[in-house]
């Protein structure tokens, strides 16, 4: 048998497979991280929250209203956008002028309260939901078997990520967007409405954690927990990168998912804290992030 | 900077108001065990001391910490170690979870201070929760069991805590010293140093102040107290467990400390005695307790944002006995 550093060459691809597609997560959360936090300066602690409600939505779609995978998955991220984009209009939108602070103890008060309120309803356990059956089945590469669903998560997250970028920094809205960034007031007096910009800027980071959600159903079970943990992994992920930066955002987010596989293959005890300790060795050798501009 | 408005100040004259709520308190603390259930008290006194711990630290120098829950925890499983498994006598005991408390606030505050406001926070969760992981994994710990019937031992050898007076009357003592330290610190000067940086971090650097170096000297008071909470806990208790190092945990402390009042010295007891009674509530009742939570922290920031003592500070009761106090 083929091994590396002797390890089974199977084993080796397997789990770097298995970084790759938490890589893929990490990436598409921590780029919704990215711009809710450039354009609101919050810290969007329900971000694990509204990727579990993603995955639930596509979940009830399926189980209330027979509504496939297919449709679910521009409807899940639909209706976890329009929801986050009416709190953000009712409640986020008051606390813009206080302390950073309280945007992100609102929205950690909100994935509480979302994730006991599905619990409440459907339980802690996990429920299941099968793969579509255009992607049943995988391909066998000969020195491994690559799940299909799989291959696909991989490259939606790509496209997904690559398409959100190159909406910030090459459209016009994107750079209605950066501009407001930058300075909200002179944006205004160029009459853009920047108020309604923050709304659709929220709504779409919720947006990509639902369509993330959505996208993990059939790999992870869909359970009111699942986005708890994940969050403070991604926020991780984010400081790496470089808070303000979107393309550092992803590319942090594949690399410490791929790096945390690896961990697994070699020194599995350490492969839970593998990517706190990258963050803290990046805090002590660059503090402002791989890819961030402020040392703020 | 807009952090001028987070934080409501008490002024100088509020301190005669505090002694007084203090004196009330202290008071009523003493009789509360022969009229209430003594462990809820204790655990209620545990988690005030946790937040006060925890106030220090966001009231008056102004970071916001979400990895408090790494020196609670972690003070209890150190004390819970060293009591049962190196057969130490409790004030020892504790006295070793203040120290792991304050080293690990050490490690951890080095990290979070090299970066400001929210971006700190974040680094103290996550660091913390690698604290969570590495007391998942870590033997002495016992994994998912966590650290069972600990003794409470006998006090410098001599009182035996298994007495449930006894060892009421040693929680609210330490309690109230921890809150005399706390008191002392925020008065002194070093205590001004602190507040002059919440109110304008670049401005005290201008003035000459080490920053950092004050910075770190609270985040490391703030967890040697924290761990002095959980030590505390963990011997009313008799165990020890991974719920008081995670996340969780860490929210539900900034949670006691919003809800009586960040930048108070006792708001935060308030705050932890609510907390704890909403929590003993609702864990008989359907609803979980995470809803009920999630729903008052956003109520809160909304429109709540000094707390309790806060509030009542700010009222016209509370502003007429400090303007008395002015006067005298």
């Amino acid at each position: 048998m083929t091994t590396i550093f002797d390890v089974p060459i199977q084993a080796f691809l397997g789990q770097l497979l298995i970084g790759l597609i938490n890589g893929s997560f990490y990436a598409m959360l921590s780029l919704g991280l990215a711009i809710i936090f450039g354009m609101l300066k919050i810290i969007n602690f329900a971000h694990g929250a509204q990727y579990m409600i993603g995955a639930f939505a596509g979940y009830l779609l399926l189980a209330t209203l027979g509504i496939g995978y297919w449709p679910a998955l521009i409807l899940a991220p639909l209706i976890v956008g329009l929801v986050s984009a009416l709190i953000e209009r009712l409640a986020l939108s008051r606390l813009y002028n206080l302390d950073h602070l309280y945007g992100l103890l609102f929205t950690f008060g909100l994935a509480l309260a979302l994730e006991g309120a599905f619990r409440y309803f459907y339980g802690s356990s996990g429920q299941p939901y099968a793969v579509p059956k255009e992607l049943a089945g995988g391909y066998n590469l000969g020195f491994m078997f690559l799940p299909k669903y799989r291959a696909w998560v991989v490259l939606a997250s790509l496209v997904i990520c690559i398409a959100s970028w190159r909406l910030i920094e090459k459209t016009k809205l994107g750079a209605y967007l950066r501009a407001a960034t930058e300075n909200p007031t002179l944006v205004r007096t160029f009459g853009i409405n920047v108020p309604l910009l923050l709304t659709f800027t929220y709504g779409m980071g919720a947006a990509l954690a639902g369509l993330a959600g959505m996208l993990a159903a059939p790999i992870y079970q869909v359970s009111p927990l699942m986005g708890s943990n994940l969050i403070i992994v991604v926020f991780a992920v984010v400081v790496v990168g470089g808070m303000g930066s979107i393309l550092g955002a992803i590319l942090t987010g594949y690399m410490l998912g791929i790096l945390e596989g690896l961990t697994k293959v070699f020194y599995p005890e350490a492969s839970n804290i593998v990517i706190f300790v990258i963050m803290a060795i990046v805090l002590l050798v660059r503090p402002a992030g791989l890819m961030g501009r402020d040392a703020g | 900077m807009n952090s001028q408005t987070r934080i409501v100040t008490t002024k100088r004259p509020a301190l005669r108001l505090e002694t007084l709520l203090i004196g009330v308190g202290v008071l009523a603390l003493v009789l509360a065990p022969f009229y209430f259930y003594p462990i809820f008290i204790m655990k209620v006194l545990c988690f005030a001391l946790f937040a006060c711990a925890f106030n220090l630290l966001l009231g008056y120098t102004g970071i916001l910490s979400f990895g408090h829950a790494a020196f609670f925890g972690g003070g209890a499983y150190f004390t819970a170690h060293a009591v049962k498994e190196w057969g130490l006598t409790p004030e020892l005991g504790i006295l070793v979870g203040v120290a792991g408390a304050a080293l690990l606030g050490l490690v951890i505050g080095f990290l979070a201070i090299r970066r400001q406001g929210i971006y700190s926070t974040m680094i103290t969760l996550a660091l913390s929760q690698m604290f969570f992981f590495f007391c998942l994994q870590a033997p002495f710990t016992h994994g998912e069991d966590g650290i069972q019937n600990i003794p409470r031992g006998r006090l410098f050898g001599l009182l035996d805590l298994a007495e449930p007076l006894y060892m009421y009357f040693f929680v609210l003592t330490v309690f109230l010293a921890g809150l005399l330290v706390i008191w002392r610190v925020i008065h002194s000067p070093y205590g001004m140093i602190l507040r002059s940086i919440r109110e304008n971090e670049n401005r005290a650097i201008s003035l000459g102040y080490s920053v950092a170096r004050y910075k770190l000297g609270a985040f490391v008071m703030s967890a040697a107290l924290a761990g002095l909470a959980g030590g505390l806990k963990a011997l009313v208790f008799q165990f020890a467990t991974l719920t008081d190092v995670s996340w969780q945990m860490s929210g539900e402390v900034v949670l006691m400390t919003l809800l009586g009042g960040i930048g108070t010295l006792i708001g935060p007891a308030f705050g932890a005695a609510l907390v704890t009674g909403l929590g003993n509530y609702f864990a008989t009742s359907e609803l979980p307790v995470t809803l009920v939570t999630g729903v008052i922290f956003m109520v809160c920031v909304l429109v709540f944002r000094r707390g309790m003592i806060g509030e009542f500070y700010a009222s016209r009761l509370g502003r007429r006995l400090t303007r008395r106090d002015d006067e005298d």
